[in-house]
């Protein structure tokens, strides 16, 4: 007999239950705090006792937020309960229960005086008042909030429980010390271990959400029936090292992140974010620890030298929805967008309802509202970046790349001695002939765009930067009303910003864009008629040379493609069919361009004349805007200087003559270098050469949306937002964190990367704790604390506080490694446990709060479908990339309120990709998952609720993922199910639940194939229509199958895959 | 059919009865149980006094007070129908028509798209008065004028937002952010189902998407079982009613009956209750697969009622499709009918695009009304008609379109113990702000949910750390509007 098996017992048997010391135990765990309580004459306990009753009936108007406190009175902390409220009355007075005036309150029946206050519908038990009378005849101590405590290692319990069999035996799991020790007090024991099928399946199904073949299966009962824990450790070993294990978890993280494949709100455009999704399951495969999964995902950006990964990290905070609807101010949503990452960085993280801190101080729990805005100015410093994401392959061919590069201008400078020299008087010659002209920028005293779909705004470098709705066609305006006589031209310049995508300065999808017309006209003071002011002689400092539009481009309105783009002369050519474009191709797109445009006549206008200057686009695809090709940054500029024309340099250089030679980054070094070998004749073969590498620039295989931390002289001030409203900012805010908690790092910068940090420390009470809860959440059900999602005052002492904090140190001393925490809980006899429920555990504990037996509940919707993939054979194993469409009802599909046209669904592997692969639409979503409870990404997500409707059962019969994995199903049964239908049922049994079926369970099965096989032989039914999808065909069988066998299994099939035991984690 | 399957059968039919009503959320035992209506010792009336513990989620609950309607059927008119052509009668706007409005109107004002000193529009259409109560209506809505006097109309609605999206999931969730309960669900959540065959809370559209997507009538954080099931007017009425390709009625009942067996041995083995549930969530299905084509099926309706509702052809899904269904719905329990109809977002073309929109919706909603007046239904069923914000006075678009307006609005409410041929509320000479009343959204939910028996302060749910309600921290109940 192992060690293990010694300790499989069942549950006690009544005659022992008279002996213990037994409490009438209800789901409630308020009832069960209370009842603990009850009957022991030891000193109560504030934390477990009195705090839920303070936080539960007092805190709300006497509790930290002292703009509501009600009577100035504060019970939330020692010093002002003594001290009292507003009347100068003692409210508790030590060790004086009958002089306190809470007390008094509490016991009172006269409406007025009682507390707490009638119209609140909160009342006080007796046991609860008792509970407050004698912890204040005991001294009234208070302890600060169990989770605002960073989490020790207790002691293990030594269990002298005589339910636990043999008091010899040593525990060897601490999981099993803490569990085992809390048994008796309930009147439960240990149950057996559960069988080795069933054992393997869930441990299978918890570490890579996939169920065990039969093989797998036998394998580990032969090493079972050699030694079970070893068993167990030598198949979590084999798990952890699949990729697949990192596809599981990761679904865990990505409801937690709100990850989904569209922008949500009215437009709900699709976004390509798939590249942090990635990113999340390749972290967790190589268990990268949880410290540094978090700091990457917060500041990535920020760490030395990022890498391209880390930025990719990053996306995590980019997660959130973003809306396009046309009329939205973009300042309102982008505060939004923060907001949405507090929440999400309080729910996924700290396990701190930190949102509800945005209008007021926090009811409950040590957070004011200035501090929500300490934390919010942490992450309010930052651009909404999009950036390219290349394989490792196109990194390093970037890398050559850009050594060949180099390599050029090594050569360069050995065939040219003098470079430096002449590279000196270039740029001194260059600086002098800038001077010659001065540029006034536009003040504008109005932007916008004719449609109202557009809302440049003007920032305070003058620049004009349009964000929000991104419109297939289109244009935008500035109107200004300048000061200035005999303007001879006007300069626009196309600026990079890194709130644009790829850092602009367009907003196409590769942030490129094109500029069909520019429009000025005038209106006179008293007029109301605006007038065109003729322009001329554009020149420009790079554009393409004349082309027909690229076809990614079409648009339903210019079927017979007459749109052209190229030189800069298209700008002003009346044609709006014409546009300028200076597309420097991959690598070099991003990047900074200038026109200058002349008035036909200098402008000699009387003053308060206005000027209205008009970008039309008129060269962008169709699909909502998707395939635009608007401007993102522009600034105009007026001259007087005669003959005002843009330098033949390229802008980027330019503009890097504004920094000092010695303090220019690489890049404007870069730029002015490039510019002047340009610019000598002479040098023509090196910039033949360098073109030639340029042009071998890969094209990324997706993108991000991420953060980054806007530049020094772009810094955005925080300001409380007064009841958490966009447009009423108050007083600036620094970044801080709440003082309850740990404190920061003394010295270190306030950004992101400090937060990050102070989030990952492990000084926090928190974070270790949240993650601790979250992955035995996943394996058990329900979390140690069963709201993952709020630690704070409001959240009772969990029952099994002493291990959610072992596991939380254990954890944190392992190195923050979730495969350790995951291995220590699977190891654990209490995981292993059968899950087989007696009535009498049932009655004591029916949320099996207290563990006596193992989990069992319905997989969660992606392991559903994944299951009946994998039971079918149809599973891809391919890892991540792109989201693949699945097949959905026409009906749903065309309920959305933009069309979708992306809907490619695949017929070829990708189409049994596992769900965690599925494309998540925010504002559709996917019918089947939602239908087993999957969250469609709107907000953060820490706690899935398991509901079991009749709509989940028609989804797991009739959607056609499931009925094609039948009929896979019944098909691979025939293949390698054995010869008869007997065989063939117990193989489906195996396949499906790991064991194999008892002789009801085979012959319920074989009687319904073969009655559907007399009603297919009589032609009832028809085989084909049952037996093959659009996708299959008869001669796909094998040679000794009829269709009318494989329609009788397909049904059996369908059947099968819906069992409860298939759908549930056993 | 042998005795056993004939037992099996009269056993699901048992089940189904119960379905929703039982057995479909044992997992949610304690999850409704400190929640809802925990707190109601205090509460004025007897009847406040919860029914016993129980598990299941659709369980009849009484609300904490008697209550005037017992259920909602809600006409969700998405895209914010234009309150100056239809409702709210501004003649001194067709005087103005062409002037730039008063200066002092414009102040902090913010419009989504135009510039705010756009020129007024006049009314495109014109009013009368009608019915006893002689209240103004336009003439698009003939239908409507012919129950005015059992309506009542609020016409000093109030909203946050200005655009589709938000304003939407304000005016169904009470919030501009995503993620809260729809008031249906609130409904659902509160005072359980009394359809024993079909979901408590269901959901037709028309017309296009919304802006607001699903989470018009979703469940927010509340236990997934009380969002909105949308039957569809295309295809599977409810998603994957139909049984796949080859499968007829016997062959499911058949696999059903088998399913049904394994799945009691496996019950027998494990103990556990949820796969009871399961078994009985099988078992509603396979109910659901008669009784939800049925309720579609309006070959049964008499020609006067298809007449009454304006439905030519009883297969194509439209508006008045909905309206007919949604009384079905409610005569077989249902206790949430919500239509979606997004058309209304008229920045141009005003003029054509209003009287397409009223053609197509109003004969049916006030049919709906006399239908359910004439069978007694309307006392205790409460009628809402509206969309998410009103329409500038300003113009839009050249000359025929209005823009986004969330100053004042109107909706019109019906039954449910609410005052008939009654105006509530006004505004000013150009329909562009409240004068007097003003019903901002949080009151009109206040409103409803008080005319369902519930005091919006205590319909709550704990949810990180807060309970949460329809109303959040506002609302005020308008007693003015009751009878």
């Amino acid at each position: 007999m192992s060690a293990y098996e010694q300790h499989a017992l069942c549950a006690v048997p009544p005659s022992m239950l008279r002996h213990a010391h037994l409490l009438v135990l209800s789901a409630s765990l308020f009832t069960f705090t209370a009842a603990f309580a009850a009957p022991t004459a030891t000193p109560v306990d504030f934390a477990r006792e009195v705090q839920p009753i303070l936080a539960e009936n007092c805190l709300h108007c006497h509790g930290p937020d002292a703009k509501d406190r009600k009577a100035g009175l504060r019970l939330d902390t020692r010093e002002g309960a003594l001290k009292g409220g507003k009347s100068g009355v003692a409210t508790i007075v030590e060790r004086k229960p009958a002089d306190s005036e809470l007390i008094a309150r509490i016991s009172s029946t006269d409406e007025e005086e009682t507390m707490p206050p009638p119209k609140e519908n909160k009342k006080l038990t007796a046991a609860q008042k008792d509970t407050l009378r004698r912890w204040i005849s005991e001294g009234a101590a208070y302890t600060s909030h169990w989770a605002f405590t960073a989490p020790v290692k207790a002691a293990l319990p030594i269990s002298s429980s005589p339910a636990i069999g043999n008091p010899k035996s040593k525990i060897l799991n601490p999981i099993d010390a803490f569990i085992t020790a809390k048994l008796p007090s309930a009147g439960l024991a240990v149950s057996a271990p559960a069988d080795p099928a069933t054992l393997c399946r869930r441990v299978f199904l918890d570490l890579t959400g996939l169920p065990p073949s039969p093989t797998d299966v036998d394998a580990f009962a032969a090493a079972a029936a050699q030694g079970l824990a070893p068993a167990v450790a030598a198949l979590v070993t084999q798990l952890m090292a699949s990729e697949r294990y990192g596809e599981k978890w990761a679904r865990v993280w990505l409801d937690a992140a709100r990850y989904a494949d569209s922008n949500g709100f009215e437009k709900d455009l699709p976004r390509e974010q798939w590249a942090w999704r990635d990113w999340v399951i390749h972290a967790l495969n190589r268990d990268q620890p949880y410290d540094q999964f978090l700091s990457e995902q917060i500041a990535g950006d920020l760490l030395p030298n990022p890498t391209q990964d880390q930025i990719v990290a990053t996306g995590f905070l980019r997660n959130g929805m973003l809306n396009e609807e046309g009329a939205i101010i973009p300042e309102q949503f982008r505060i939004e967008g923060v907001v949405d990452r507090l929440d999400c960085i309080g729910k996924a993280t700290l396990g701190l309802t930190l949102q509800c801190a945005q209008c007021h101080t926090h009811k409950f729990d040590p957070i004011t509202h200035d501090d929500y805005f300490g934390i919010f100015a942490f992450l309010n410093n930052t651009y909404e970046a999009q950036s390219w994401v290349y394989t490792a392959e196109q990194q390093q061919q970037i890398a050559k790349l850009k050594n060949d590069l180099r390599a050029v201008d090594d050569r360069l400078k050995k065939a040219e001695p003098k470079w430096a020299e002449k590279f000196a008087t270039w740029e001194n010659q260059l600086l002098a002939d800038r001077g010659k002209t001065t540029w006034i920028p536009v003040v504008a005293a109005e932007t916008g765009s004719t449609s109202g779909l557009n809302h440049p705004v003007q920032l305070a470098d003058r620049s004009i930067l349009t964000e929000g709705q991104p419109s297939t066609r289109g244009d935008i305006f500035v109107i200004t009303t300048p000061d200035l006589a005999g303007a001879t031209g006007l300069r626009l310049e196309a600026l990079c910003h890194d709130d644009l995508p790829f850092g602009g300065p367009g907003r196409s999808l590769y942030g490129t864009w094109a500029i069909s017309e520019l429009e000025v006209t005038s209106q006179l003071p008293d007029s109301t008629k605006w007038e065109k002011v003729a322009l001329h002689n554009a020149t420009a400092d790079f554009s393409e040379s004349a082309r027909t539009l690229e076809r990614e481009w079409d648009a339903a309105f210019d079927k017979e493609q007459r749109r052209t783009l190229g030189p800069v002369a298209f700008l002003v050519d009346g044609n709006i069919d014409t546009a300028w474009r200076a597309d420097r191709g991959p690598g070099r797109r991003n990047t900074d361009s200038v026109a200058v445009v002349q008035f036909a006549e200098p402008l000699a206008f009387p003053p308060g004349t206005k000027l209205k200057f008009l970008l039309k686009f008129h060269h962008s695809g169709d699909d909502n805007g998707r395939h635009n090709c608007m401007l993102g940054r522009c600034r105009l500029s007026l001259t007087t200087a005669p003959d005002p024309r843009a330098a033949p340099v390229d802008y980027a250089a330019l503009l890097s003559l504004d920094t000092p030679a010695g303090q220019r980054t690489p890049r404007q070094s870069d730029a002015l270098f490039t510019a002047w070998r340009a610019s000598d004749p002479a040098l023509k073969k090196f910039v033949t050469q360098a073109d030639a590498l340029w042009k071998k620039f890969p094209a990324a295989a997706t993108s991000v949306l991420h953060l980054a931390e806007r530049s020094p002289a772009d810094t955005r001030t925080t300001r409380l937002l007064e009841r958490g409203a966009w447009d009423k900012p108050r007083h600036a805010v620094a970044p801080h964190v709440p003082a309850a908690l740990h404190a920061l790092p003394v010295d270190a910068p306030a950004d992101r990367l400090t937060l990050a940090r102070w989030i990952a420390d492990r000084r926090s009470p928190l974070t270790a704790r949240v993650a601790v809860n979250r992955v035995w959440q996943s394996l058990f059900g329900t979390g140690l604390v069963d709201t993952p999602e709020d630690f704070g005052t409001r959240t009772p002492v969990p029952l099994h506080q002493d291990l959610l904090d072992w596991l939380a140190v254990d954890f944190m001393e392992n190195g923050w490694s979730q495969k350790h925490l995951v291995r220590t809980i699977v190891s654990s006899r209490t995981y292993q446990q059968s899950s087989r429920a007696t009535p009498a555990q049932l009655a004591r504990d029916p949320r099996n709060q207290f563990l006596a037996r193992g989990p069992r509940f319905r997989a969660d919707a992606e392991v559903v479908r994944d299951l009946a993939l994998s039971i079918a054979g149809l599973l891809s194993p391919k890892l991540g990339g792109p989201s693949i469409f699945p097949p959905i009802p026409e009906n749903v599909l065309s309920y959305n309120y933009g069309k979708v046209t992306y809907w490619d669904v695949p017929t070829g592997p990708d189409r049994y990709r596992r769900s965690l692969y599925v494309f998540r639409k925010r504002s559709m979503p996917d019918p089947m998952l939602s239908a087993f409870d999957a969250p469609n990404g709107d907000f953060s997500c820490v706690r899935r609720i398991r509901s079991n409707t009749p709509l989940a059962a028609l989804t797991g019969l009739n959607e056609t993922i499931m009925v094609e994995a039948a009929q896979a199903f019944a098909l691979r049964l025939w293949r390698e199910g054995g010869a008869t239908d007997a065989d063939r049922a117990t193989h489906a049994y195996r396949l499906a639940t790991a064991r194999a079926p008892r002789p009801a369970e085979r012959d319920a099965v074989v009687q319904l194939v073969a009655g559907s096989r007399a009603r297919l032989r009589q032609g009832e039914l028809k085989a084909g229509d049952i037996a093959f999808s659009s996708l299959t065909r008869p001669t796909d069988l094998p040679a000794d199958a009829t269709p009318i066998d494989l329609a009788a299994w397909t049904i059996a099939a369908r059947v099968i895959l819906n069992l409860d035991e298939t759908l549930t984690k056993n | 059919m042998n005795f056993s399957a004939e037992l099996r059968l009269a056993h699901a039919r048992q089940l189904s009865r119960r379905w929703f009503l039982r057995d479909c959320g044992v997992g949610l035992a304690g999850i409704a149980a400190h929640s809802l209506l925990a707190k109601d010792s205090a509460a004025p009336s007897p009847s406040a006094v919860p029914a016993k513990p129980t598990s299941n989620p659709f369980a009849v609950k009484a609300p904490h007070f008697t209550p005037k309607a017992k259920r909602v059927i809600y006409l969700f008119q998405a895209g914010a129908p234009s309150h100056l052509e239809l409702f709210d009668p501004k003649p001194e706007l067709t005087k103005r028509d062409g002037q730039l409005p008063p200066a002092e109107l414009l102040k902090d004002y913010r419009a989504a798209f135009i510039k705010p000193n756009s020129a007024l529009l006049g009314p495109k259409y014109k009013f009368a008065r009608h019915g006893q109560s002689g209240i103004e209506l336009s003439e698009l809505l003939p239908h409507t004028s012919k129950i005015v006097d059992d309506l009542c109309l609020v016409r000093s609605m109030q909203t946050d937002a200005v655009n589709h999206a938000p304003a939407q999931i304000l005016m169904n969730t009470g919030s501009q952010q995503f993620g809260r309960p729809s008031f249906g669900s609130w409904t659902l959540y509160g005072l359980g189902s009394e359809g024993a065959e079909l979901p408590g809370y269901v959901v037709l559209t028309s017309a296009k998407g919304t802006s607001g997507g699903a989470s018009n009538y979703g469940c927010g954080f509340l236990p997934t079982v009380y969002g909105g099931i949308p039957f569809r007017g295309t295809g599977d009425p409810v998603l994957y009613l139909s049984n796949p390709k080859g499968i007829d009625a016997p062959a499911q009942r058949a696999s059903l009956d088998t399913l049904h067996r394994l799945n009691e041995l496996a019950l027998a083995e494990a103990g556990d209750p949820e796969i009871a549930a399961r078994i009985a969530s099988y078992e509603m299905a396979y109910q659901l697969q008669t009784s939800a084509p049925e309720l579609m099926d309006l070959s049964s309706e008499p020609p006067h009622i298809l007449e009454l509702y304006g439905i030519k052809d009883v297969k194509e899904s439209n508006y008045a499709r909905n309206c007919l269904l949604a009384r079905r719905l409610i005569e077989r329990g249902v206790r949430f009918v919500q239509l979606f109809h997004e058309a209304w977002d008229q920045h141009g073309d005003l003029t054509k695009a209003i009287k397409k929109n009223t053609e197509d919706t109003d004969r049916a909603s006030a049919a709906l009304v006399t239908d359910l007046k004439q069978r007694g239904l309307l006392d205790d069923t409460l009628v809402v008609w509206g969309g998410e914000f009103g329409r500038t006075p300003m113009v839009q678009g050249g000359n025929d379109g209005r823009d986004h307006h969330n100053r004042c609005f109107t909706m019109w409410l019906a039954g449910g113990g609410l005052k008939r041929g009654h105006v509530h509320g006004a505004t000013d000479d150009l329909g562009f702000n409240v004068t007097q009343d003003p019903v901002h959204v949080h009151d009109l939910n206040a409103t409803l949910l008080h005319a369902l028996g519930f005091d919006h302060t205590r319909l709550t749910y704990r949810f990180q750390g807060r309970d949460y309600r329809l109303t959040d921290v506002h609302g005020e109940v308008i007693r003015a509007l009751f009878a």
